[in-house]
């Protein structure tokens, strides 16, 4: 008994030892990098002379939290964690019985959808319930399905994409200018919408597929540049950086959302309010969402489905097994593109104006960042993504409260990049597969055994 | 009687024919005008030192590698002959029914064993989904066909002994069965000709044994011609009825068992020893030979 107290409370002077070198060195380091640039500072004074200021007290500050972070995690949370890793191991696997709720995760949150804008109408009435229904569920949901559309080509066909962004102006400019120009209903020009924005998947996969990796990777960057650019010069047709607008609205079975007698708020005898057209968007939305779902999954049990995996997978190993790579690739990159396009068109129709301000390169990246953040190929852990990750800056605007603290010049939003950088450093070094790492497999003969992210591939390109 | 006539016709009639098959990486003539026939139903081995190109030869066979030069003719059952040099490389396991494995493992690591196998009946079921069409739509055709390859899948899971693990993943599984895996993978696209590169290689003796039951039951059940690549001369003495010799790219004997390990420049070129050590070679494996006679009968 003696003994084993005094081997841990060796064990532990051992650390703490250990812990004030490190912190000594840490000191040491961050004295060494911040000397030049914290603890001296070039000023110009009124005779527009430099001089050098000295800050040693804030240098000190630096150095005193590099220390004491560093003695911090040497001495107690590193233990700590070692500590958990060990119970962690030592405790036996207990078959995991599924709460109910994790079980019925996408029924329970299609159900929790559907009730949400009369949930949110009830709680913060007609006119406030407009925020939460547009900025936070459509915009939400819009991303829900690019991501899910991307999900396609990135997570299950393992191609990387830079350029999704490209598909989704395609469909958004499809519908602008067809509907400006020839009166087309959206009805009608959501499926042609898909079809050009697949079309177009067709067109930049013939050159690009033969590429794999870093180099699909710039191509497809190049081509979501050139989509854009195009858009904004090619100023008889699209107007320019100006943009389209005055795009007509969609309409439910004929009937018009705005205030005209026929209009939908008058036929249904309901105050005139732009609230009826945004929740029928929101359900719009929701369906296609759920449609885009639907076929993903469907497909995956299907042998294209299983083709896109394994071309994730291994290449070469498909071609043994007389699979035609390219078709498949082209296939993935059309149903990716497909998905994108109509989300293009609803979010045209949604925002009435497009313009290539729109179709930034950084929306590519915010979209495949949901991907990875998400899980490669699992659509659950998407969502999830999606939701923390744009619901998450939209929470940003509301944040009143940091003026108070952080003074009234303070704009949260200015912060989004940084958090959203800082969001997926954490995710990625807490759960580098993503929130949902396993993978479903697509048929079973006894029992359905999810697949653990760590024999999972994301392909080469 | 009969059944021996039977296999006399069914030896002479070639199902591979390579002819004067040369590959040329700049400077290195990895293969060079090499010729030689793999009978139908027989079990044909492929056999040379480390970097002889046995390996450049598959890659060839199976349209990974456009030759040089060389004609590389499949004649399948039907009568159909196909020109392999000619076809883009999956078309030669979907039309001219040449199936492979590797030297280093593919496997689709993060699908499970079945979905492997599925995986494999790709063209088959992709025809009966109507392109995927009919299948989104949910047409009966596609789920018939779906059940029918996972009756073969089950097919050769039992036969690989495998159907244990049939919902793990592929990357779970130990190295010899993974191996197998491989084999029946590429059993179910339905080959006439199975090409297998080095498939006892890195395999303990049990797992060896248990390779050699899988591919003498293909042979047996489905009169699949098999053309393998070995290293491992047990195996090739053992399973084979015809072996191939390849040294620096050039064929340097062709035959029966009993002939290859007899002829001296095999043993010398094979097992790289000098002329006097030769004769020492040949009582070595008239030992190896010794032990399997027992076994073969
Ligand atoms: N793609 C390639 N490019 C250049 N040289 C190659 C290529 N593939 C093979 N070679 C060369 O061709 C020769 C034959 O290689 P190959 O892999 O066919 O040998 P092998 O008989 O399969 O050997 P091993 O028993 O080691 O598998 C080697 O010298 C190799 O370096
Ligand atoms: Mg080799």
């Amino acid at each position: 008994m003696a003994n084993i107290a005094s081997t841990t409370a060796s064990a532990g002077t051992e650390v703490t030892a250990r812990a004030l070198r490190e912190s000594v060195f840490a000191g040491l380091i961050t004295l060494g990098l911040f000397v030049l640039f914290v603890g001296l500072k070039t000023d110009q004074n009124i005779r527009n002379e430099l001089i050098l200021t000295q800050r040693w007290g804030l240098l000190a500050i630096f150095v005193i939290i590099a220390m004491v972070g560093r003695f911090l995690m040497v001495a107690y949370v590193q233990p700590w964690l070692a500590r958990r890793k060990a119970a962690k191991a030592a405790a036996p696997e207990v078959a995991k019985e599924e709460s109910f709720f994790s079980r019925n995760f996408s029924r329970i949150a299609i159900v929790a959808l559907i009730l949400y804008p009369p949930v949110i109408v009830a709680l913060f009435g007609i006119q406030g319930s407009l925020k939460w229904v547009d900025n936070f569920g459509i915009q939400i949901l819009i991303y829900v399905m690019l991501a899910w559309g991307l999900n396609i080509v990135v997570g299950l066909a393992g191609l990387l994409d830079l350029g999704y962004v490209a598909f989704y102006a395609v469909g958004a400019y499809s519908y602008a200018l067809l509907s400006t120009y020839f009166g087309l209903s959206f009805w009608v020009l959501l499926p042609v919408a898909g079809l050009l924005a697949a079309c177009w998947g067709l067109v930049l996969g013939f050159p690009v597929l033969r590429l794999r990796g870093d180099y699909l990777a710039i191509v497809t960057l190049a081509f979501g540049e050139i989509i854009r650019l195009v858009l904004i010069n090619w100023t008889e047709v699209t107007k320019g950086t100006f943009g389209v607008s005055g795009i007509a609205k969609a309409t439910l079975f004929g009937i018009k959302f705005d205030a005209s007698k026929d209009g939908f708020a008058a036929l249904m005898g309901l105050p005139i309010s732009s609230v009826y057209y945004k929740i029928f968007l929101f359900y719009l939305i929701l369906g296609l969402c759920l449609i885009t779902a639907f076929v993903t999954i469907r497909m995956r049990r299907m042998p294209i489905g299983r083709a896109w995996e394994a071309l994730r997978e291994d290449e070469i190993a498909c071609k043994s097994l007389g699979i035609n790579t390219v078709t498949t690739k082209l296939t993935a990159f059309a149903m990716g593109a497909m998905f994108g396009g109509i989300a293009g068109s609803f979010f045209a129709v949604r925002q009435g104006f497009v313009s290539p301000e729109s179709f930034v390169f950084l929306e590519s990246a915010v979209i495949l960042a949901i991907v990875v953040l998400g899980g490669m190929g699992s659509l659950t852990g998407i969502a999830v993504a999606a939701v923390v990750m744009i619901g998450g800056t939209e929470i940003l605007r509301e944040l009143a409260f940091l003026k108070v603290i952080f003074g009234p010049n303070f704009t949260p939003e200015l912060y989004r990049m940084l958090i959203f950088g800082l969001a997926m450093v954490v995710v990625m070094v807490w759960k580098p597969r993503g929130f949902v790492g396993s993978r479903e497999p697509t048929a079973f003969l006894r029992e359905r055994k999810a697949v653990s992210g760590s024999f999972t591939k994301e392909g080469h390109g | 009687m009969a059944l021996e006539t039977t296999t006399m016709t069914m030896t002479q009639d070639p199902i591979l024919k390579v002819e004067h098959l040369s590959m040329r990486f700049g400077g290195l003539m990895a293969i060079n005008d090499f010729s030689f026939e793999a009978h139908r139903g027989d079990i044909t081995a492929l056999i040379g030192p480390n970097g002889a190109g046995k390996t450049t030869v598959f890659n060839c066979i199976t349209g990974f590698y456009k030759p040089t030069m060389g004609m590389i003719t499949m004649k399948q059952r039907s009568g159909k002959e196909y020109l392999l040099e000619r076809l883009p490389d999956f078309e030669i396991t979907k039309h001219a029914k040449v199936a492979r494995t590797f030297q280093n493992i593919r496997m689709f690591s993060g699908m499970t064993v079945l979905e492997n196998l599925l995986v494999a009946q790709h063209n088959k079921l992709m025809l009966a989904s109507g392109y995927t069409v009919l299948g989104l739509l949910g047409f009966p055709a596609y789920r018939q066909a779906s059940r029918e390859a996972t009756e073969l899948a089950k097919h050769w899971l039992e036969k690989a002994s495998l159907i244990d693990r049939a919902d793990d993943p592929a990357g779970d599984l130990p190295y010899g069965a993974q191996r197998r895996l491989e084999i029946a993978r590429a059993m179910c696209t339905g080959p006439e000709l199975l090409c297998l590169d080095e498939p006892a290689a890195g395999l303990n003796p049990r797992e060896s044994h248990a390779l050699n039951e899988l591919l003498q039951g293909i042979r047996r059940d489905t009169g699949t011609s098999i053309l393998l690549i070995e290293h491992d001369m047990s195996v090739v003495m053992e399973i084979s009825d015809h072996v191939v010799v390849l040294e620096y790219g050039q064929k340097i004997s062709d035959g029966t068992p009993d002939f290859v390990k007899n002829d001296p420049k095999v043993i010398a070129a094979y097992l790289g020893v000098e002329d006097e050590e030769v004769e020492e070679v040949i009582e070595q494996i008239e030992e190896i030979e010794g032990g399997q006679g027992g076994t073969k009968q």
